[in-house]
């Protein structure tokens, strides 16, 4: 238990999740959150549906304001401008400044550009601020032609959704030859183009941006394809992934690299100065098959629980156990938990069911051994815990199958995707599955299977 | 599409303007004859006497006669209040009777000709639009805009809305005299159902299953990928035709007491009063099977299915303020209130609805058995102030008058003693629970942002816990709304139902509490 003051710049989902869980295990720590983005902290992930009319502003922001002084959690909304290491004081954009006795990094990410001619130009712009929000809100509230959407991931689909909402015509850029081309085998990621496609989006795959073109105003008036196809549109937005938001921090003692270089204790080069979440890259991954870089809502939130618990008790290692993302791709839900390559891969075998009408599919990868390695599911929905657990546990193929009744977690009612999978499994690896049907009256009254 | 679903949009309007129209084109002319037959033999002479000035008269509006009834009727009544004289005070209103028997215009010359261009324009214009508009929008992404909306964000049409149903339910309750008109367009229905006459409620009775059969059709149409959605709006409606209203009317018709089967005290908070019990004695085996029915829904029924499905399984699969809140009340959920604050208000609320419900009840029956020798003034004072506050200004007006200002559960949420008396069984013994799914929840917040009975379910589900609480109604729209498939309503096993210590799933530096 101490009473020094933990100094957190950011108050994402990282560095509140480390800020809750020092309050619950240090009463006596004094907790300051600094964040010039907004005053309290906020959903990033809900920004899309604010804009969609599906929830307000305030809808976002998961704790009510008396929250922070109940857990005697002070938040400052300002710009840090440059840190002092040495005397450990913080100068913010206003002139003020604040020291510190610890201080966590936790600024998150910022939308990669990559130096296009015409990038800076008004109506270009990434998907991750709330300031990011509200320019694309006051932009494409003028009557529009069209707008350009550039890379294929997960902001991508987002910002065509948004764009869709509100009416406003979509030519959606992807430099890979799929969707998603990282994570999606192919198969999924065909049904996620067709679907994309329905919603009347101009999806052009292998394309890619050359330069974005002004009028006179300085307005993005349309891009052109390194096809050199011009492409008349009003607004620009730029999904081609994520960069650690780190320049303030660059030509400092602090060691970067793509982000703060941290170590598996979150500890930075500097002494009493940790990274976590997107901003953080560890020396080494954090765990078979896992990246240097972790720039998911889940990881950042791991990385606050875990520096928290260090500071609290006989610190341990960062030990991310098994890998699970989910996302939605307008109407289609995504699932995955373990691992399932997006490319075929050796001695790896794959389950791949698809319904028939084109919106479910779940693949398994087993290896030499048949033991489960990983699921991928779209339009329907799983259960974490079980699959933690059986692939955890190595089970066998034949047994995740077995057991499937128990890891779907859709609905009551709803169309029992399971026995269609398990019967797929069936015809291509053989071997009985016999899943324990329940009775009428167990079916009723709701006995556990 | 756009164009069917604007001639909907036209006729439902027109149907509404005849609707709200009708009530002033109806004039009035009593007779000696009508008071004779309205009024009950004990008050019969005195009428009689005190309303021969308006004989023979010709009132041009409901207003013109219900105020010349007012000073030749008040007086008379004044006077005897002021001598104290209470036994003497006639308490009956016939204004209503008066005026429905009293009453001429296009109404009742022209009932189904009425009917049609009224109520039958809104529920064709209804339909109509729903079919049009429906679109093919899958569920998940059926909830956009409505922060957008006009109606659905307290905006200029939410609140005309609000103010005109808040002006519907007060007509209602405290000035039926008023919809006298509109009862004489559904008179030939009633007297088929039931062979009787149409009152207020009878018409009140028809609107309501009417908006919940059509918004069901909405829902229906929405929620075309949810097959839970779609079972229990088909449930309500079923419930609300069958068993709310035809079944009683018929029963009415067989000569049988009314009786709503499934309604259950106390929010039907009249079932102990002296004259059911008395009805439900008098009338044979069939009263006798519904008084036990009645008893046996409170003591077996409630606890043993909230036990195994939850309260939902009457909230939203078989309630009438349930079936209209989520039909009707659809487009209103995200409008509840979801503080912290809200939830303290609603906790003492709805328990103080519950706590005078039962103690007013149990001085009913107490004085039943000691023949009104213990308190029998104050429980009639009892129940005019909890029909006037409870059953009329709460469950009503601000039951439904609000739900375009505070979203569609206002009563359930904080009034309702049954949904008191159900939640507290959800929350103490019950299989139900919203399971989280693990890790997954990324706290953006839709579900909290739509849940009807203001229930912060983000908080539960960014910390791993299953939802158990007493106001849940088991609606499915969190599970629905959630973007990555995070809560699933289910019926398991108590054991590990309410986790005092969740865990997230992934992170195995450590094992700890969120």
């Amino acid at each position: 238990m101490s009473s020094r003051h933990f100094v957190i710049i950011g108050n994402g989902i990282s560095g509140i999740t480390f800020a809750r869980h020092l309050r619950k295990g240090d009463d006596q720590a004094r907790i300051t959150v600094i964040s010039g983005e907004s005053p309290y902290f906020f959903s990033r992930t809900a920004l899309m549906y604010v804009y969609m009319g599906q929830m307000k502003w305030e809808h976002t922001q998961p704790y009510e304001p008396h929250f922070w002084k109940k857990n005697r959690i002070d938040l400052k909304q300002a710009w840090v401008k440059s840190i002092a290491f040495e005397t450990k004081t913080l100068f913010f954009d206003s002139g003020e400044k604040l020291s510190y006795d610890v201080l966590v990094l936790a600024t998150g990410s910022k939308p990669a550009f990559f130096g296009w001619p015409g990038q800076q130009l008004k109506g270009v712009q990434g998907l991750y601020s709330k300031q990011d929000l509200e320019t694309m809100e006051a932009i494409t509230s003028q009557p529009m032609e069209r707008a350009v959407i550039v890379g294929g991931g997960l902001i991508g689909i987002e910002l065509a959704e948004m764009l869709t909402y509100k009416k406003i015509p979509v030519t959606f850029l992807v430099r890979e030859n799929r969707f998603w081309e990282q994570v999606l085998p192919e198969s999924e990621a065909d049904l996620v183009q067709k679907h994309i496609r329905e919603h009347a989006i101009d999806l052009r795959l292998g394309t890619e941006l050359k330069e974005i073109l002004s009028d006179a105003q300085g307005n993005a008036r349309a891009v052109v394809t390194t096809a050199g196809e011009e492409i008349p549109c009003g607004f620009v937005g730029i999904a081609t992934g994520v960069t650690p938001n780190v320049d303030f921090l660059k030509n400092t003692a602090l060691a970067i690299g793509k982000g703060v270089k941290v170590n598996s204790y979150f500890e930075s080069s500097v002494p009493d100065v940790f990274a976590i979440g997107d901003c953080a890259e560890f020396e080494k991954p954090p765990g078979l098959g896992r990246k240097n870089l972790e720039q998911v809502w889940y990881t950042g939130r791991m990385h606050g629980e875990t520096l928290a618990y260090n500071f609290c008790n006989t610190p341990v290692t960062y030990q991310p156990g098994v890998w699970f993302n989910s996302a939605k791709f307008f109407a289609i839900e995504y699932q995955t938990y373990g691992w399932v390559s997006p490319e075929p891969v050796g001695g790896v075998h794959d389950l791949f069911w698809q319904h028939r009408d084109g919106k479910v599919s779940f693949r398994m990868s087993l290896d030499q051994e048949g033991k489960v390695l990983g699921v991928l599911n779209l339009g329907f929905r799983l259960r974490h815990e079980f699959f933690d657990r059986a692939i955890r546990e190595k089970w066998s193929g034949a047994k995740v199958m077995q057991e499937l009744g128990k890891g779907v977690f859709d609905p009551e009612f709803y169309t029992p995707y399971h026995l269609d999978i398990q019967a797929a499994y069936q015809r291509q690896f053989g071997g009985a599955i016999v899943s324990s049907k329940k009775s009428f009256f167990q079916k009723l009254f709701g006995a556990s299977q | 599409m756009r164009g069917i679903q604007g001639i909907g949009l036209v006729l439902f309007l027109v149907g509404m303007l005849v609707f709200t129209a009708l009530p002033f084109l109806s004039s009035y002319r009593l007779t000696e004859a009508m008071v004779q037959d309205q009024v009950k033999e004990i008050h019969r002479e005195k009428l009689v006497e005190l309303l021969q000035p308006m004989y023979g008269q010709s009132y041009p509006s409901t207003h013109a006669f219900l105020s010349a009834y007012s000073s030749n009727f008040d007086p008379y009544n004044e006077e005897l209040k002021a001598k104290q004289a209470w036994d003497q005070v006639i308490w009956d209103d016939y204004g209503f009777a008066l005026a429905k028997a009293a009453g001429e215009g296009p109404a009742r010359a022209h009932p189904w000709t009425s009917l049609a261009l009224s109520i039958g324009l809104v529920v064709l214009g209804g339909v109509l639009f729903q079919f049009a508009g429906s679109g093919s929008a899958h569920t998940s992404l059926a909830h956009t805009g409505v922060f957008h909306s006009s109606l659905k964000n307290r905006g200029v049409l939410g609140m005309l809305t609000g103010t005109y149903l808040i002006g519907f339910y007060v007509i209602l309750y405290w000035f039926p005299a008023y919809l006298s008109p509109l009862v004489w367009m559904v008179e030939p229905i009633a007297q088929f159902l039931s062979g009787g006459p149409a009152s207020q409620w009878f018409l009140y009775g028809l609107v309501y299953t009417l908006a919940i059969g059509v918004m069901g059709i909405r829902m229906v149409l929405k929620y075309r990928d949810n097959k839970y959605q779609q079972l229990r709006t088909a449930s309500v409606v079923f419930f609300q035709t069958a068993f709310a209203f035809l079944i009683p009317e018929v029963l009415v018709l067989l000569n049988k007491p009314y009786f709503d089967f499934k309604n259950i005290w106390p929010l039907d908070y009249d079932f102990f009063y002296d004259y059911q019990i008395d009805t439900f004695i008098s009338s044979g085996g069939l009263g006798l099977f519904m008084l036990i029915w009645g008893i046996l829904l409170i003591v077996i029924g409630v606890p043993a299915f909230t036990y195994f499905y939850g309260k939902r399984w009457y909230c939203s699969w078989v309630c009438g303020c349930g079936g209209l809140a989520e039909t009707v009340g659809d487009g209103f959920r995200h409008l509840s209130d979801k503080s912290l604050k809200a939830w303290q208000w609603e906790r003492w609320m709805i328990h103080g609805v519950l706590a005078l419900a039962v103690v007013m009840t149990t001085l009913t029956i107490v004085n039943y058995f000691s023949s009104f020798s213990l308190l029998g003034q104050v429980t009639n004072q009892l129940h005019s102030f909890y029909g006037f506050a409870i059953g009329s200004a709460f469950a009503g007006v601000v039951g439904t008058g609000f739900y375009p200002l505070m979203g569609n559960r206002v009563w359930c949420r904080f009034g309702c003693p049954l949904a008191a008396y159900l939640g507290l069984v959800q929350r103490f013994k019950s299989r139900f629970r919203i399971t989280t799914n693990g890790g997954q929840c990324i706290s953006c917040g839709n579900c909290s942002t739509h849940c009807e009975m203001g229930i912060d379910v983000r908080a539960y589900a960014q910390q791993g816990q299953n939802i158990v609480r007493s106001s849940c109604v088991g609606c499915g729209v969190c599970a629905s709304v959630c973007p990555r498939g995070v809560l699933k309503l289910e019926n398991g096993p108590e054991e590990g139902r309410i986790h005092e210590f969740p865990i997230l799933i992934g992170n195995d530096s450590i094992k700890l509490r969120s």
